[in-house]
């Protein structure tokens, strides 16, 4: 792709130093037209893939569950609802009166918060975790890119997978209990829930953000470490200095994936612990609601969206992580 | 995703920068949206158009072939049943649409093909749970007038299972009951009630093992032995119309004791974290006194290698008030959509798979517990499979679980509160009037 690009830009630049520019705009409208049919399809694709269900969904949002009809005990379409959905989630309102506990109306801010707290920690430690085992990785040094194949195994294990597997081991009378002789009730208890959750995620993912770090780290040049060593640079100002702010862009694009799977989390928590003992997070709330009620799933789920996409408009707004163009354009934007 | 831009002309890099980002926005925005929806985009319909009024009345004297659809058949039943079905039948032959063995896919399986009017989903085995959820879409063919099928001599809870409304909409077509399993070389007669079996906890004590578990995990297992311990001490859940009544003094009785014995230790604190696998795995290692269970626990502790309770398995009906206590119902029914083209072949199957014929091969081929009474007391049976006997006492004190369309939501709201009141962490009179309002603003009232 990149190479065509740059091919092309030479050959259109000539065209306007051309005598006759009519026929070089008249090239370039039939070149937009063409542009727009071979376009065609794939926005027709997305159309259909993307905009669609999105659109469907929100619509779906301001619509009533149906509820039942207590003269025939079926069920009756349940007609506009207004922002009472959204109301439902955010102010915890279940028919007029707060959500009763057991009602998944009164979990929202909790699972809210949980969410946060996963994501804040998950990325923390993977991100320190991954930089670490990054730098590791980019020294030479024999069975390299055995380590390096060695090292996505976790994150190719289905997240299922895993999720079943970490059960296992923090079961009553599974491999975490027996190897630290301890009695902890792992998934039975608030805080150790919490942690065999993290350690979990932390486990299957922190591969993943190594191996982003690493593409990012191996586009520093030897040279500028050569000049600083000669200059008399520390290794510590060689990675304050120089590693950190090169590496930077690479690095927040990592974040940004990072954080907005974590915001999506489902599988660990949900195969884990089923969201019992403060370990619910938003998806896991859409999934139980869609048996309840696909309407107000379709509420929380545009809610979760805008959650997330706030935090993604922040990262690529203010923290400059910018998934299309920092990865490729590097340093040089700054 | 990288895109490398021309770099001779910074002007034009830095242009197109920002429309890409202008681009960016929207359809990341788009994409992250697509991917939590897209989870219920098959959901534009909703109901199923209340009473259903003119499917229920189409296609009664339809004939030709029909599909069956059934989760994974595990016990391998279904196929032998179908082949016999059609070789009698040549003109109206049954296709067997397997589903997976995951409860919740083959749930949101069926409500997809109800919703997009599946001609091709003729009868299929509906979890009792799901029955009155499918009936009150306007789903299930209501089994009255020309669809009307004998139910006699069918087990009475399995029969109250299939009935929502006044209604029959499905036949039960195997049931299953919760037991007591014990250690006979420990307790020498089982414990008939539930005091009984406290008293005998110091026995437990001294052998150094814990003395009961069910399931206690917050799960659907939790329902069930929730609902057993209110229903075993006078209390219900939901009345015969739906109207959540579990506030009373009988059901806060009944989840006390389960926290009582929880608190006190009667209850193993790793019980919290057990569904069926991890408390029959402690039981047959002997680190059980009594265990709650289901009868499949059976075969595996009599007949594998490493049970240590191979010899001194007992088994007695559930413990309860004053008697043999409520047992939660499990087992799937059988029901036809109202969607179907074949209706009368339909209803001939269902009789097929009610017949006693049918379901004396369900128990010996399945070893799955029959819905027609009178096979628990076949002698031949139950020389081969003896828990049949204590099997029917439970099955006749049984209370199906809650039958009502709101059953997700029912089912939540006792088992968040039924986790909180053995944790301690809420009293159970809160939790018990917790799990009333919580039912009531689910529409159960």
């Amino acid at each position: 792709m990149s190479t065509d690009v740059t091919k092309k830009a030479p050959t259109t630049e000539a065209a306007h130093h051309m005598p006759g520019r009519e026929s070089a705009d008249r090239k370039q409208v039939t070149q937009g037209r063409w542009a727009s049919v071979l376009l065609a399809p794939s926005l027709i694709l997305l159309g259909i893939v993307i905009i669609y269900p999105v659109v469907n969904a929100i619509i779906m949002s301001f619509q009533k569950d149906s509820g039942l009809d207590p003269a025939t005990g079926f069920f009756v379409e349940g007609g506009p609802a207004g922002f009472e959905n959204y109301t439902h989630w955010l102010l915890q309102q279940c028919n007029g009166v707060p959500c009763p506990p057991g009602t998944l109306g009164a979990q929202f801010w909790d699972s809210f918060g949980v969410t946060f707290f996963f994501t804040a920690v998950t990325v923390a430690l993977e991100t320190v975790l991954g930089f670490w085992m990054a730098v590791i990785m980019a020294r030479s040094f024999r069975g390299r890119s055995a380590i390096r194949a060695a090292v996505l195994v976790p994150w190719a294990i289905p997240t299922a997978v895993t999720a079943k597997l970490w059960f296992f081991i923090f079961a009553f009378q599974g491999i975490a209990n027996q190897l630290f002789n301890t009695q902890i009730l792992w998934t039975g208890s608030e805080w150790p829930a919490k942690w065999a959750i993290i350690i979990a995620d932390v486990w299957k993912t922190t591969p993943f953000m190594a191996l982003l770090i690493l593409a990012g780290l191996q586009l520093i040049p030897d040279e500028v470490y050569e000049a600083a060593k000669v200059d008399g640079a520390s290794a510590w100002q060689r990675f304050t200095l120089i590693t950190l702010p090169l590496v930077k862009p690479a690095l927040m694009v990592a974040i940004l994936f990072r954080v907005l799977d974590a915001l999506r989390m489902f599988d660990l928590p949900y195969i884990m612990t089923q969201g019992a003992n403060g370990t619910s997070t938003l998806s896991i709330l859409v999934v139980q609601q869609i048996r309840q009620g696909f309407n107000t799933a379709a509420a929380l789920s545009t809610i979760t969206f805008l959650v997330i996409f706030i935090v993604a408009f922040i990262f690529v707004r203010f923290l400059g992580a910018n998934a299309v163009a920092a990865a490729s354009t590097g340093g040089k934007k700054k | 995703m990288n895109v490398q831009l021309p770099s001779n002309d910074m002007g034009v890099e830095h242009m197109s920068n920002r429309k890409f980002s202008r681009m960016t926005y929207p359809l990341a925005a788009a994409s992250v949206l697509a991917l939590t929806l897209s989870a219920c985009a098959g959901g534009g319909g909703g109901t199923g158009g209340g009473a259903g009024g003119s499917d229920a009345e189409a296609n009664l004297d339809g004939r030709g072939p029909i599909t069956y659809v059934q989760g994974k058949d595990n016990s391998n039943v279904v196929r032998p049943l179908i082949e016999k079905w059609n070789a009698a039948h040549p003109n109206e032959q049954v296709t067997f649409k397997e589903q997976t063995d995951e409860a919740d896919q083959q749930h949101d399986d069926l409500v997809q093909n109800f919703q997009a009017k599946n001609a091709n989903y003729d009868v299929m085995s509906v979890d009792l749970i799901w029955v009155a959820e499918f009936a009150a879409k306007g789903w299930l063919q209501p089994l009255k007038d020309k669809m009307a099928i004998s139910t006699d001599g069918l087990l009475k809870a399995t029969v109250e299972s299939s009935t929502y409304n006044n209604t029959l909409y499905t036949v039960p077509q195997t049931s299953d009951g919760g037991m007591l399993y014990y250690r006979k070389d420990l307790v020498p007669t089982p414990p008939k009630t539930w005091d009984e079996m406290m008293s005998m906890c110091s026995i437990a004590k001294e052998n150094n093992i814990g003395c009961y578990a069910g399931q206690h995990a917050k799960y659907e297992g939790l329902t069930v032995n929730a609902a057993e311990a209110i229903n075993s001490f006078g209390g219900e859940i939901v009345d015969n119309s739906g109207k959540a009544t579990v506030n009373s003094d009988e059901a806060k009785e009944g989840l006390g004791k389960l926290a009582e014995a929880y608190k006190d230790g009667n209850i193993p604190a790793e019980a919290i974290t057990y569904t069926e696998e991890e408390g029959r795995i402690d039981f047959q290692a002997g680190k059980l006194l009594f265990h709650r269970n289901w009868p499949y626990v059976y075969k595996l502790a009599t007949t594998e290698a490493s049970s240590a309770v191979k010899d001194v398995l007992g088994l007695a009906p559930l413990p309860g008030m004053s008697g043999p206590g409520a047992s939660s119902l499990g087992g799937h029914n059988v029901g036809v959509s109202v969607y179907s083209k074949n209706k009368a072949t339909a209803l001939d199957f269902l009789k097929y798979i009610i017949s006693e014929e049918t379901q004396r091969f369900y128990v010996t081929q399945g070893s799955l517990a029959p819905a027609m009474e009178k096979l628990y007391d076949d002698p031949q049976l139950v020389a081969q499979l003896p828990y049949l006997t204590t099997l029917k006492t439970s099955i006749e004190n049984a209370v199906p679980r809650p039958v009502t369309p709101f059953y997700p939501a029912v089912t939540k709201a006792i088992q968040d509160n039924a986790y909180a009141a053995m944790k301690g962490e809420k009293a159970v009179d809160s939790a018990v009037s917790d799990m009333q309002s919580a039912m009531e603003a689910a529409g159960a009232k």
